[in-house]
């Protein structure tokens, strides 16, 4: 039984910076912007934030850098992209790569420091609750904090008046424009709004996953966010299975190598990327669905004349 | 009073070789910015990065090396790119042609082959498992229509992790002391040299030819003007009656091939075994080389060497100016991003209007 | 001060020009409370101008309008809905992925999310477009979007309602359904205008009917008293054009269409059935019709751009093409004038004479897979050439040409491929004059040259010049082709604007009851 609540919060916790990084990507692409950068902007955040919590001592602290960091990289990517109309596919790769080389270079001090990151919580009496205590009241902080950020996109989008206009604008931007709203403003808000949430799966990894810097730790989740997405459909509650599936993935090769099972390492390691690939060819061979859930204006440039 | 983009009549020839240069400029100006927030005299900063690593005929020939496959897979790259298929996997076709020839060249162990007949073999290999591998996304796009963005990316990770399981395992060198790398190649499976004294090899004869082959395929040939179609007007193409996936199919294999090709070059090139990293981000890197040379074979030429100095300067900023390496990548990314930027100014120009605009009717 | 019988809205002189287009000439126009005044007239005849000038979207050259006694100037559509003035386009503009109640709250914000589904079926149900607040909007037939349009303008009470080619995409049933909600409004006190070229459904709604032609007013009247035969000569002019050219003395049929039922791509498409006609070498067939009939899809299924399952549909110069793409047919003698220009017809960003590869492929273009430019430049030259096309040379963009130097380009281009058969849509729309008349004379040329050529037009002044047999495409079916001696441009007028009752089937007329 231990193990198995072990596993849970296991992958919850690998799971993690997927809901943060996809959950913000979701909501870009509602508004019709396809930002490819979310592997950079993750980076970028687990630096910023790395570096703040080792010379302020607060993770916390850390965390909020991290996120801020993160969307500032976003503006330059909707300047670019939104302003000046750049191709948003070339940009957002520009964006990945640059991210890349920054967080190597401004993190190459920060390689083998320690800090003291973000720990599970631990309520007296509530986690000792054999089982159900570890599952309902034994997670990071942060993990908590991804969930309560499902709540407020969900709301958003389907329960205010402001996520409505969001939506209509990725679905028909002309038409948008046509009643009187401000296309490129919204969306500026929304890729603003998804770098800071990528930042934040970023700074989970640094601050309280591992915690450590290291170069290119995120390993492409920043993609497999993006295939999330793809794979949930545009619905942020399949985002979250999307996300504790690939987490639980992530997880299986160690579980293997602890089970004995005589693969190599490396080749269990590939496991999350051929299970994204293969969940990509299931998901967008219907083009239907894809037709009806993704937002019409994805990707394509807008001009408001 | 305001600034607005209107947008032009004709694409200005003059903004598209505007364009880079002006990239160029601003990152260079970056670089001033950067070096001085290290506390390095900028100028002796600028020296030390772009013109001290290319001041002796041996760094020359480093930076024509260094080259070699980022034009070479460029060009492959650019082609799809301008079909509008976006092969990003390049770093992983070129692993698997690195496997592939390197596999080849470490069969052959010993001098049983002539070398004229044994590196044209590995190349072919590592063609066509560059190009086995980008097939994989080509696939999944024209049978399920995933986006081959990321199914073209994920197998980058997938490709490292063979190559490090191959150099941890089956094909670690017995007597290499456990370090996780291949048998050196014998003899017969390296490049010739091409300048003495320096390790460029002839790789960039194979690449140059390669750039020059795509260029009459792109400009002259049929098929070449129809990918260019499909990438500007996908109903004309489809007016036209061009097949949208003979045009993937072009696209990413072409990408893959050359990426392969150079993976054979740096294996037996600079590299003479299988390493767990076989390439800088070369596949990465070109990509860049791919937008800034405008998709075409002389600016793709000198994008690459100005790439090429780039990496070269993140060594030399790195022996020298005691600045980590990794300012290369920062400078790269910076590049691409001001390119992207200047780019407006080719389909669209500034006008500043006194009074609102007439409505659109 | 207002009279009591005074006009709601009162035009005079309105003109509006555009490049190379007089859009709307000197219009004066009067609409009453509690009329149904209908604005009719054909394609290009400048209805839309009009209707955007007097819904803000478009300013006026010349021209007053006054509200209810007052003059105005209408800058903008926030300010027409203000005024309260309501439009519902022909092209809607709603939201695929969201329910209606979503669609309204968008562009109505003085109702309170809560309070609006309440008001939506009140509304509806009042005038008889029910509606379920929470239904997709891409789960409803054309007909259900559009009672979404018409009821979001509702809610914003207006007192002048603006209909544009409402009935175009609706089934009989919605349209019997429609005309009662409009009368409906009409005894509420609030008036309507009605743009279409139906003139039987004209006939049946509308109070007043003032008929436009070429920009001008070319008549007033009230269409209950009229035929639909007087009307269709107040709409096309009194002066029948005289088709200039000799008895076809056609050879074989080079395009045989035989029972070609092509299923609707989209929601809003026409599905095509039984469509069967040929034409023969040496004679222009023409095919009229109202945009929105099956156009589209028909000319899809004959370029290759969609290929069908049955290859004996469609047959060129002897062999069945039905599977065979654009390119295969092309290389069968096929050319192919497309309704869209840049985008489709030529690639903008690209030259001339790119352009003029796109769809030619010769042996002095292309040899052995590679590209002959001086062949390739040489035959763009000479189109510009013979064709007299307005451009700085074959580098020139296609895109910085004007729309009817465009359209000359790709004329020439079809044509100098020496095709077997030439299918042209649209060929002269938004087209100034004089590239009209060297169109039209290209493509009589050609058919004196034994070529088959197929034109498929809304304008039926041009199809009466150049055509030799003329048929209607009406709903996805098409009539029998009639030699342009054996019928007039009352009847084919007729069976354009949607009429049955020349082919025998019951009319819309019922829907008077």
């Amino acid at each position: 039984m231990d193990t198995l609540t072990q596993l849970v919060l296991l992958s919850l916790a690998a799971g993690t910076p997927l809901v943060f990084a996809a959950l913000g990507e979701l909501v870009v692409e509602k508004s019709g912007v396809l930002n490819l950068g979310v592997e950079g902007m993750m980076l970028v955040g687990a630096v910023a934030s790395f570096i703040v919590a080792a010379r302020t001592q607060s993770p916390w602290l850390g965390v909020g850098a991290g996120a801020l960091a993160a969307a500032m990289l976003a503006f330059v990517f909707a300047v670019i992209a939104l302003t000046l109309r750049a191709n948003q596919v070339a940009t957002g790769l520009a964006l990945s790569l640059f991210g890349v080389g920054l967080s190597a270079f401004v993190g190459r001090d920060f390689l083998s420091v320690v800090i003291e990151g973000i720990t599970p919580i631990h309520i007296d009496r509530l986690t000792d609750i054999p089982v159900v205590g570890r599952l309902l009241f034994g997670h990071n902080p942060l993990v908590y904090a991804s969930l309560v950020l499902f709540a407020c996109v969900q709301w958003f989008l389907y329960g205010t008046r402001a996520g409505l206009v969001l939506r209509a604008v990725g679905e028909a931007p002309q038409s948008a424009h046509a009643i009187g709203y401000h296309v490129i403003a919204i969306r500026y808000a929304a890729v603003l709004f998804g770098g800071a949430c990528a930042g934040l799966g970023g700074a989970f990894l640094a601050v309280a996953y591992t915690p450590s810097w290291v170069e290119g730790m995120t390993a492409g989740r920043g993609w497999i966010a993006l295939a999330i997405v793809v794979f949930a459909t545009w619905k942020p509650w399949r985002v979250l299975v999307g996300a504790y599936l690939f987490g639980s993935v992530t997880l299986a090769q160690f579980q293997a190598q602890a089970a004995g099972v005589a693969v190599a390492s490396q080749l269990l390691a590939m496991l999350p990327y051929v299970a994204t690939i293969v969940v990509l060819a299931i998901i967008s061979r219907d083009a239907t669905t894809i037709r009806l859930n993704a937002p019409a204006s994805l990707g394509k440039a807008y001009h408001p004349e | 009073m305001r600034a607005f983009f209107e947008a032009r009549p004709q694409p200005s020839r003059l903004a598209v070789w505007m364009a880079p240069v002006l990239a160029t400029g601003a990152t260079l100006v970056i670089g001033f910015i950067v070096f001085e927030a290290f506390d390095k005299n900028p100028l002796a900063a600028f020296y030390a990065f772009f013109i001290q690593p290319v001041a002796t005929r041996y760094g020359v020939a480093e930076l024509l090396l260094k080259a070699t496959p980022l034009m070479l897979i460029a060009t492959g790259l650019a082609i799809g790119y301008r079909a509008n298929v976006w092969n990003i996997g390049a770093e992983g076709q070129l692993t698997l042609g690195a496997m592939a020839g390197g596999g080849l060249a470490l069969l052959a162990g010993d001098d049983s082959w002539p070398a004229f007949v044994l590196l044209p073999a590995m190349f072919a290999c590592g063609a066509l498992a560059g190009m086995a591998w980008a097939a994989i996304p080509a696939w999944l796009r024209t049978r399920f229509n995933a986006n081959e963005i990321l199914t073209s990316l994920m197998l980058v990770y997938i490709a490292t992790l063979l190559l490090s399981w191959l150099v941890h395992g089956p094909w670690r060198d017995p007597e290499g002391y456990n370090f996780p790398q291949s048998k050196l190649f014998s003899d017969n499976a390296l490049l010739p040299n091409l300048l003495a004294e320096t390790r460029l090899n002839v790789g960039l004869a194979l690449a140059l030819a390669i750039v020059a082959l795509a260029w009459l395929f792109v400009r002259r040939h049929i098929v070449g003007f129809e990918m260019r179609v499909a990438g500007l007007a996908p109903a004309a193409a489809n007016y036209a009656g061009i097949s949208a996936r003979r045009n993937v199919w072009l696209g990413m294999l072409a990408g893959g091939a050359c990426a392969g090709l150079a993976g054979v070059g740096e294996a037996a090139g600079p590299i003479g075994q299988l390493l767990p990293s076989m390439s800088p981000g070369y596949g990465f890197a070109a990509i860049i080389v791919a937008f800034v040379g405008r998709l075409h074979p002389l600016g793709i030429v000198l994008a690459s060497l100005l790439m090429s100095l780039l990496y070269l300067g993140g060594e030399s900023a790195q022996m020298n100016l005691a600045l980590p390496s990794a300012v290369t990548g920062l400078f790269q990314g910076t590049l691409l991003f001001f390119l992207l930027a200047a780019d407006v100014f080719v389909n669209y120009r500034v006008r500043i209007a006194r009074s609102a605009p007439r409505p659109a009717t | 001060m207002s009279h009591p019988r005074a006009p709601r809205l009162a035009l005079r002189g309105i003109s509006k020009r555009y490049p190379g287009v007089l859009a709307n000439d000197g219009i004066d126009l009067d609409v009453r409370p509690g009329e149904i005044h209908a604005v009719l007239g054909e394609n290009g005849a400048g209805k839309s101008t009009l209707m955007k000038v007097i819904y803000g979207i478009v300013k006026p050259d010349a021209g007053t309008i006054r509200w209810e006694g007052a003059p105005v100037t209408i800058a903008n559509p926030a300010q027409a809905r203000k005024l309260g003035i309501g439009m519902v386009f022909q092209h809607f503009s709603l939201f695929d992925t969201l329910t209606v109640a979503e669609n309204i709250r968008l562009a109505v914000d003085t109702i309170a999310a809560r309070a609006l589904p309440a008001r939506i079926r009140d509304v509806s149900e009042r005038y008889g477009l029910a509606l379920d607040p929470d239904r997709h909007i891409h789960t409803m037939s054309v007909g259900e979007r559009q009672r979404v349009e018409i009821v979001r303008c509702l809610l914003q009470e207006p007192r002048l309602l603006i209909m544009d080619e409402p009935t175009s995409v609706l089934t009989p049933q919605a349209v019997l359904r429609l005309f009662d909600t409009l009368r409906a409004l009409a005894a509420e006190g609030r008036s309507i205008l009605y743009i279409s070229h139906k003139l039987d459904e004209i006939r049946a709604l509308c109070h007043r009917a003032t008929v436009l032609r070429a920009g001008r007013v070319t008549g007033e009247c009230d269409p209950r008293v009229e035929t639909s035969a007087t009307l269709a000569r107040m709409m096309i002019g009194s002066e029948l054009p005289h088709p200039r050219h000799r008895d076809a003395a056609a050879g074989a049929p080079a395009l045989v269409v035989d029972a070609l039922d092509v299923r609707a791509g989209d929601p809003f498409g026409t599905t095509l059935r039984g469509i069967s006609f040929s034409v023969r070498a040496g004679e222009i067939v023409g095919i009229a019709g109202v945009s929105g009939n099956g156009q589209k899809e028909l000319l899809a299924a004959l370029s290759g751009e969609r290929t069908l399952g049955r290859k004996d549909a469609i047959v060129l110069c002897g062999t069945p093409a039905g599977r065979l793409g654009a390119a295969a047919r092309r290389a069968l003698g096929l050319a192919f004038v497309p309704e869209e220009r840049l985008g489709r017809g030529a690639v903008p960003e690209m030259s001339l004479a790119d352009n003029a590869l796109l769809t030619t492929r010769g042996p002095a273009l292309v040899a052995r897979g590679f590209i002959r430019s001086k062949g390739v430049r040489a035959y763009a030259t000479k189109t510009i050439a013979d064709f007299r096309v307005k451009a700085t040379g074959p580098d020139a963009a296609a895109r910085s040409l004007s729309g009817g130097n465009l359209q000359k380009f790709i004329v020439g281009r079809e044509i100098g491929q020496q095709p077997r058969v030439l299918i042209a849509a649209q060929p002269t729309w938004g087209v100034d004059v004089g590239a009209s008349a060297q169109i039209r004379q290209a493509l009589i040329d050609l058919r004196d040259r034994g070529v088959a050529v197929l034109v498929i037009s809304e304008e039926l002044d041009e199809l009466m010049e150049i055509c030799d047999r003329l048929a209607v495409i009406a709903e996805g079916r098409l009539s029998e082709a009639k030699s342009i001696h054996a019928t007039s441009a009352e009847e084919i007028g007729m069976l354009m604007a949607g009429s049955h009752a020349a082919r025998g089937e019951p009319s819309a007329d019922a829907a008077r009851a």
